[in-house]
């Protein structure tokens, strides 16, 4: 019995850093994740009027669900990142199935799995906040976009913009950046709801 | 303080840069000024979603570039699914009756949408079918108005050669397989000219007059072999109303040309169970061009339009790209040509205009002459 406890507890704790790895973009960690479950969802989505596409698209948005679940203030994993996947891929795949206006239950080959709406919420948030920027960022138009997405994104230095996009000096792309980013401020605030 | 050196400053003590020193004035100025205090809490929630927008975003790509090895690496194999028959039965006796009806109203419906058709086009036949090629005159017209350009650049139609047909096509084969229409090649040689505006020499490899596709293959030391074809060769019939769309070479400045539509029908002219009917901007010089649907999957070739109705066309079902293949296959001069048709898409379908930009790597302009 001792035995089986310390499988367990190794178990665990191989999940809670394989989600550590998932949430600092670790790509060990996410090639982890596709090996031991994107069959399972292959075969649920293959087996329930889908393609290996659509298998791989709601597995790539499940990830991101996962992700953003990790970086919840309040993240606990209740089960098995496996159940978890399958739960979000399950939920994911019956809404576009319905979205499709195609029959949609009772789904074949069903794994265990839990409810995941109130998850789905929370991260429905962060769905519309990202869609916000990217929104804003890419009506921006060049060299804007590329200008913020070099310094905050990629945390790239001034003087090193400044000679990628042929600025004579690091203030004259200090100035541009300062324009650039007023321009993204009032974009992105138009739209998203500071009280929200 | 002007406003730039105040924003860098926020930030500088956003990120904690300042020193202890300049920090206790700047909370001092946040405590006298309730505006600048606003900008602070303003800024940091900006910089804490860009920051959340930057990390998603580098998982995401992460996420797909691992999908995308492990997929090259043969880690996964797509299979084709079929529904578990009992299912069938049971939606069969739960809807039988409901479907009876929707049945016959259906039928009623196209007997009447018959009788208006017979109507409004007493004479629909053949004749209204316009194909898609590019006619005769507007490329002669094209090539005398061009003909200083074309002169600048050695062209490699043969020198007494007149040009006849033209039309798109597009790589089924890394090796230099080019699928196009049977129409597009009325004469006996072909040129394809790829995206980029290169002219490549090809040959015609077999006609399938009836489905009115042709193949043609590149043979041209210019040519470089890309490593994949990023869409694969639909072999399911697809659903009416599915978003569609094409890439073709309908303009004489041979530039690329993006459309979207829809697909109409399943089944084409007067009930052809070979083709599509979609609704698709389509002009003449589409002919050969690919139909994709929204996953990226390619699903036809369209060939002709009606007449009458703007905006109708048709594709051959890519089904019958599949018999092509095949076809190669029983003849003694073909069954060498050994062609893998891609199973699944690898273009990205999430961002359209990323995946044209990479679409349009495998389109080819095609021209024949004789």
């Amino acid at each position: 019995m001792p035995e089986i406890r310390i499988n367990t507890l190794k178990a665990e704790r191989n999940e809670q850093a394989l989600l550590k790895g998932l949430a600092q973009n670790d790509s060990k960690a996410v090639e982890t994740l596709y090996k031991s479950h994107f069959t399972m969802i292959q075969h649920f989505v293959e087996n329930n009027n889908g393609s290996f596409d659509d298998a791989r698209d709601i597995f790539q948005e499940a990830m991101i669900a996962l992700y953003e679940k990790v970086q919840l203030d309040s993240f606990v994993l209740t089960c098995q990142i496996k159940t978890y996947l399958f739960s979000i891929c399950k939920h994911l795949w019956l809404k576009r199935l319905h979205q499709m206006g195609k029959y949609s239950s009772p789904l074949s080959g069903q794994e265990e799995s839990i409810s995941v709406e109130n998850d789905l919420g929370l991260i429905e948030k962060k769905d519309a906040a990202f869609a916000i920027m990217d929104r804003a960022l890419n009506s921006l138009g060049e060299p804007c976009k590329s200008l913020l997405e070099g310094f905050y994104l990629n945390k790239k230095g001034m003087q090193e913009l400044a000679s990628q996009f042929g600025y004579t000096n690091a203030d004259n792309a200090k100035n541009q950046k300062y324009k650039c980013l007023m321009r993204l401020k009032k974009l992105f605030f138009a739209q998203y709801n500071i009280g929200d | 303080m002007e406003d730039i050196q105040l924003l860098e400053t926020i930030e500088k003590y956003l990120s904690g840069e300042l020193s202890d020193q300049e920090r206790v004035q700047f909370d001092v100025i946040r405590q006298k000024s309730a505006d600048i205090d606003q900008m602070v809490v303003e800024h940091k929630l900006f910089l804490d979603q860009m920051e959340a927008y930057a990390k998603r975003k580098n998982v995401a790509q992460t996420s797909h570039q691992v999908f995308s090895s492990l997929l090259a690496n043969g880690e996964w194999v797509p299979i084709e699914a079929a529904a578990p028959p009992t299912k069938l039965i049971q939606l069969w006796s739960k809807y039988k009756k409901g479907i009876a009806i929707a049945a016959s109203f259906g039928g009623f419906v196209a007997i009447f949408t018959s009788i208006i058709v017979m109507y409004l086009s007493p004479s629909l036949n053949g004749s209204q079918l316009l194909q898609l090629s590019k006619a005769v005159e507007v490329i002669k017209k094209n090539q005398q108005a061009q003909g200083y350009l074309l002169n600048e650049v050695k062209t490699k139609v043969p020198e007494n050669a007149k040009l006849i047909s033209g039309g798109s096509g597009f790589l089924i084969d890394t090796k230099g397989y080019i699928i196009t229409n049977a129409h597009v090649l009325k004469g006996n040689g072909a040129i394809v000219i790829n995206s980029k505006g290169q002219e490549l020499n090809a040959t015609i490899i077999y006609t399938d007059i009836n489905n009115d596709l042709a193949l043609l293959k590149i043979e041209d030391k210019d040519y470089k072999q890309p490593k994949t074809i990023p869409y694969a060769i639909r072999r399911k019939i697809s659903d009416l109303g599915e978003e569609i769309f094409t890439l073709g070479f309908p303009r004489n400045d041979n530039d690329i040309v993006y459309g979207k539509g829809y697909l109409s029908a399943q089944t084409g002219y007067e009930g052809d169970s070979s083709s599509y009917q979609i609704q698709i901007s389509a002009n003449p010089g589409y002919s050969g061009a690919p139909i994709f649907n929204s996953n990226g999957e390619l699903i036809g070739v369209i060939s002709t339009r009606q007449k009458l109705a703007e905006g109708v066309a048709f594709a051959v079902k890519s089904t019958e790209i599949i018999e092509v293949v095949n076809a190669l296959k029983l003849d003694e001069k073909t069954k060498n040509i050994n062609i893998k048709l891609q199973r699944f898409s690898s273009s990205p379908s999430k961002n359209r205009k990323s995946q044209l930009d990479n679409l349009k790597n495998f389109m080819y302009s095609v021209r024949s002459f004789n």
